[in-house]
Formats: structure tokens, C-alpha cells, sequence
């Protein structure tokens, strides 16, 4: 039976009270005076004009003792050593491959920074080089951890551990890297039946879990047996919950995402699309986070 | 159009839940995504109306000018279709890109209004064979996300039911020049009927399946689509199939069917939404771009 629902739009408000935070954040728009002090040295979002220093984005100001710079809220991924993200093959190059991450620039994947399969360690050949499109073409999604950065600002890549490869079944949610909260690990296997990825790039995936722990055979065989419909409907869910963190500003880690599953239960999935339903959801997660932190 | 790059395990996961009737958005095959319809957002149109079904924004409006009929049909008014497809739509659609798309969407509507009974286009005639009112339908697409023939037919309806033309007088002088007298009240207009006016329901064919109002991953997974335009009443007005892959003639039998049961349900919540709209009255609050 089809069912369509349509609404007139209606203005939303911020949803809850927000608790109070330690310290008042000082929230700039671009043209809005930070300091007349000039003692300050200007770092990024900031420019200098008659003497004031002045936001150029918009965000939340930082002081490291004379470095004053504007963090924007909504802004590209930049990358720093050590990160996971979760990329997508672009190009395919002679010795590399060209990963999108949501940055300003596309990152770079080396082939001497994947691991081969079989687990091999050998230098690599001209052979691999022309065999690098049967390990990742073009569309293929892949889980990484940032190596270094280029001075240019690109960010490049490795896979260089059994955790990392290419991705197999599941969905991809592309939110704002401000969004995902830097924790010790981003790889989850939440307790409802699926596994999530939280890239810090801003790219979320979700994955049914994988049922051994098969000695990956350097991450690149791909699992094509159909999942099965119980799992389909636990990753529908929390991709639907992810969507409705991302649409009131919540910070994305397991247990928001977990508590907002939970609070998902009694609803349909298709409906917690809704915006009524989706208020109600994150209503009752903030709770939770809140009785939590308290 | 609009497309994303995706991964073949990912297309096989959305394959393989369409099979299953679950999507990856927890919709069933023949369920539409919640849309937004607000009219009466241009305030220098006759009739305007905004549709938005989560990321696809689209923006009607309808001006009525005063022209001279056309010579096959002395004694109708007619409608003429405009698309402009913005460049914030998709980055496929910088500089001139937008245009070969602008242009099919003109003329899929072209052939959806074709019907006669579609709009009644005999009420806006003032003279015959001299004066009639035309219908400058503008279409601006905003946002490109996954099922913009449906978006904007919804538009173009809401659009219609919202426009208001003056009503206008002629008086005969003793020579025998026609003068042309618009009322002097402003609330003094003719709304039309759009009981007729049909709608697009666009079925996507993913796998052995097809589903209707497909996302832009769903799209970049099937390799043909059907265009149904659809009455109220459950009428197939024009039919067209879009997309490099082939269709089975049963296949397309029963998407047909499919178009015709989702679009008399299309065309009831898109009248009940509309008549909620028409009874706020001024004490509805504009919402329009600033919500």
C-alpha cells in the first residue's frame, strides 16, 4: 500500500533546553569584531583590519595563549596523523590512488601503503602497478588511517593494517566532520546488531557484523551473499538515528548513536523521519546522555 | 541529472533490499519520502508554490499575461513551461550544464499537459481569437536530490491551485473596439480547476523490482525508469521511459499499475495538504526560505 505523507513546512526551533556548559563559548559570524587588543597574533578564520581582529567564519573562537583562531562550525575535513577515515576511491593513478574524504583537497593512497593480499611484504613491482584496479577501482569505498600530510595540505593514506581495507555491504551517511567525536577507537560493534564506522572525516559506515574474524586476507575479498532482512532493518535503523542526530547538531559517538536507537525502538523506521518523531527521539537520547554525564 | 559514484557492494546491498521491499531509508518499494509543500511563497506571481521531499527543492511560480491565442484553438488560453535548473542545484549543473536538462523537463511537461481535460483551458479565454490569458509556468530546481520529475509536477499543481487571475471585463465601444476592464478589487480573481491536473510518479527499475521517488544512490542503481503522469481520478495522461536499460513489456505493465495506485494517493494527501493550507487563510505562518 503506498503511503505518502506531506506536511506543511513549519519553523523549528532548537529542541530541549541546552544544558549549561562550564565556560560561555564566545560564537562569532564573519565580520563580527573578536578583540581591538593587538597584541594578539592572528591564526585561521581571522583578518586583521583597522587594528581589529576580525572573524572571516563562522564558528567558535580559540585562544592558545597569544594565538587567537576561529574554528568553523561546518567546514571541509582536515586531517592529522593518526585519524580513521573512511574514503572514496576516485582515481586510479599510476602509483596511487586518489581517495575523496570530504577535504579540501582529494587524499592520496599509495600502493607501497596497502597491505597485498595474502599478506605478503614485498617491494612493489611493475606487475602490482598494472594490477592496481583489481584491488580498488573507481566507486570502491575504503577504511584508512592518515599516515602524514603533504605540505599542501593533502592528506595521505595507509592501510597498512589487518582492520583497514575495502569496504563491503552496508550504507554510507556523509555528515559534517565537526560532528563526529574524536574517541579512542571508531570502529563499534554495537550491541543491536550492527557494526558502524565513524570516520572523523565525516563519513559514517554501517556494516553488518561480520560473524568470524576471518584472517583477512589484506582486507580486500569482499563478502557478496545477501544480509539477511533482521540485519537490514537494525542498519536501516541506525542510519535513520543517524540522520536525525546529524539534523539537531548532536555530537555522533556509540553511545549517542546507541541511545538513539534505543529510543528509535518503539517507532517505525521509515517514521523516525518525521519530524515530530525524530524531536521526540532526540529529546529522549539527550536525556539520557545528560543523566549519563551528571 | 544528479548522480553519485557508488561501489558495487554497495549497489548489490541496495539491490538485494529492494528485493526484500526494505530500503535503505527503512521505506517499503511504493512509499514517497515526507514532502514539504507550502504555496503563495513569490510575492509577485499569480500563483507560486515550494516543494521539498528532504534534499530535492523545487520552486514554481505562475504568471498570467494577457496574449493572443494560438491560431489551432482560437478560443482557449494555453500554458507555456519554463525550467531553469539552478547551478547550486549539482555541480553537473555549473555555467550551461543545466540547460539540456531545463529543456527535457519542459518538455516531458509539455507532453503531460498535452491532455485536454488537464487544465480548463477554455475558462481563460476573454476573447476569442483576440485576447486570452497564458500561463507562464516557471520551474526553478534548487536542490538536486533524487526524484525531481515527481517534485516538480507536485510544484506545478500546488502552483495552479494557488494562482489567482484577475477578472477582467470587455466592454464594446459604438465603434466597435473592445476595451478590456480589470476589476477594481484585487480579491476579485478566478482561481482555477485542478481536479485534472495529473501528476508524475516516476518508477525506478532496481533489480526485479521497481520502487517509487528512488534517492540519487537508488537512481545510480537502476538502469531504466518509467514516467507516469497520473490524474486524480487514477487516468494515465503520458508515459515515458527514461534511462539506458531496457524494460520488460510485463515489467512495464506493472508499473504502470503501480503509478496509477501511488498517484491517486499522491494526488489525495497533496489535495488534503492543500485545502488544510487554503483553511489557515492569513493566519498561517509564512514559513518560505528563512524557516
Amino acid at each position: 500500500m503506498a503511503a505518502v505523507t506531506m506536511r506543511l513546512p513549519q519553523v523549528r526551533g532548537p529542541v530541549g533546553t541546552s544544558a549549561p556548559r562550564g565556560a560561555e563559548k564566545h560564537l562569532v559570524a564573519p565580520g563580527d569584531t573578536i578583540t581591538t587588543d593587538t597584541g594578539y597574533m592572528r591564526g585561521h578564520g581571522t583578518y586583521v583590519e583597522d587594528d581589529k581582529l576580525i572573524a572571516s567564519v563562522a564558528g567558535v573562537v580559540e585562544r592558545v595563549n597569544k594565538l587567537v583562531c576561529v574554528r568553523a562550525l561546518k567546514a571541509r575535513y582536515n586531517g592529522e596523523v593518526g585519524d580513521i577515515v573512511v574514503g572514496r576511491i576516485t582515481e586510479v593513478q599510476q602509483k596511487r590512488w586518489k581517495v575523496e574524504t570530504n577535504s579540501r583537497l582529494d587524499s592520496v593512497l599509495l600502493l607501497s601503503s596497502i597491505n597485498l593480499p595474502g599478506g605478503e611484504l614485498r617491494r612493489r613491482s611493475a606487475e602490482d602497478e598494472l594490477a592496481m584496479r583489481d584491488y580498488l577501482q573507481e566507486g570502491d569505498l575504503i577504511s584508512a588511517e592518515v599516515q602524514s600530510i603533504f605540505s599542501d595540505g593533502a592528506v595521505s593514506l595507509h592501510t597498512r593494517s589487518l582492520k583497514y581495507g575495502k569496504l563491503a555491504q552496508g550504507v554510507l551517511v556523509q555528515v559534517s566532520p565537526s560532528l563526529v567525536k574524536r574517541q579512542k577507537t571508531h570502529f563499534h560493534d554495537l550491541p543491536c546488531g550492527a557494526s558502524v564506522i565513524l570516520g572523523n572525516n565525516g563519513f559514517i559506515w554501517i556494516y553488518p557484523t561480520p560473524e568470524q574474524k576471518e584472517e583477512e586476507a589484506g582486507g580486500f575479498t569482499t563478502n557478496l551473499e545477501p544480509v539477511p532482512l533482521s540485519e537490514r532493518e537494525v542498519i536501516s535503523r541506525l542510519r535513520n538515528c543517524i540522520v536525525a542526530l546529524v539534523n539537531h547538531k548532536m555530537m555522533l559517538f556509540d553511545t549517542s548513536i546507541l541511545y538513539c536507537y534505543e529510543a528509535s525502538l518503539p517507532h517505525q523506521i521509515k517514521d523516525i523521519l518525521k519530524p515530530e518523531v525524530m524531536e521526540e527521539i532526540i529529546l529522549e537520547a539527550r536525556q539520557r546522555l545528560l543523566d549519563l554525564e551528571g | 541529472m544528479a548522480s553519485v559514484v557508488l561501489s558495487e557492494a554497495e549497489k548489490l546491498y541496495i539491490v538485494h533490499g529492494v528485493q526484500e521491499d526494505l530500503r535503505v531509508d527503512g521505506r517499503g518499494c511504493e512509499d514517497y519520502r515526507c514532502a514539504e509543500v507550502e504555496t503563495d511563497v513569490v510575492s509577485n506571481t499569480s500563483g507560486s508554490a515550494r516543494v521539498k521531499l528532504v534534499d530535492t527543492d523545487v520552486l514554481v511560480g505562475i504568471k498570467a499575461e494577457m496574449g493572443t491565442p494560438k491560431l489551432e484553438k482560437p478560443d482557449e488560453g494555453y500554458l507555456e513551461f519554463f525550467v531553469d535548473c539552478s547551478s547550486n542545484a549539482t555541480p553537473e549543473l555549473e555555467g550551461r550544464g543545466g540547460e539540456e536538462l531545463g529543456t527535457d523537463i519542459a518538455n516531458t511537461l509539455y507532453r503531460v499537459f498535452s491532455c485536454e481535460n488537464s487544465v480548463d483551458l477554455k475558462s481563460l479565454c476573454i476573447n476569442p481569437r483576440e485576447h486570452c490569458w497564458v500561463l507562464y509556468v516557471d520551474v526553478l530546481l534548487l536542490e538536486c536530490g533524487g526524484n525531481i520529475f515527481d517534485a516538480i509536477s507536485i510544484a506545478v499543481k500546488a502552483a495552479l491551485f494557488n494562482t489567482r487571475i484577475p477578472k477582467v471585463r470587455v466592454l464594446e465601444d459604438e465603434e466597435g473596439t473592445k476595451e478590456i476592464e480589470l476589476s477594481d478589487d484585487p480579491y476579485d480573481c478566478i482561481r482555477l480547476n485542478v481536479e485534472e491536473v495529473p501528476c508524475i510518479v516516476t518508477l525506478s527499475k532496481i533489480g526485479y523490482r521497481h520502487v517509487v521517488d528512488a534517492t540519487l544512490q537508488e537512481e545510480a542503481c537502476s538502469l531504466a525508469s518509467l514516467l507516469v503522469s497520473v490524474t486524480s481520478k487514477g487516468a494515465l495522461t503520458s508515459m515515458k521511459k527514461v534511462g539506458k536499460g531496457s524494460l520488460d513489456p510485463e515489467s512495464i505493465f506493472e508499473m504502470m499499475e503501480t503509478g496509477q495506485r501511488v498517484g491517486k494517493s499522491l494526488h489525495i494527501a497533496l489535495q488534503k495538504i492543500l485545502d488544510e493550507e487554503e483553511s489557515l487563510g492569513t493566519s498561517r505562518p509564512k514559513v518560505g526560505f528563512l524557516g
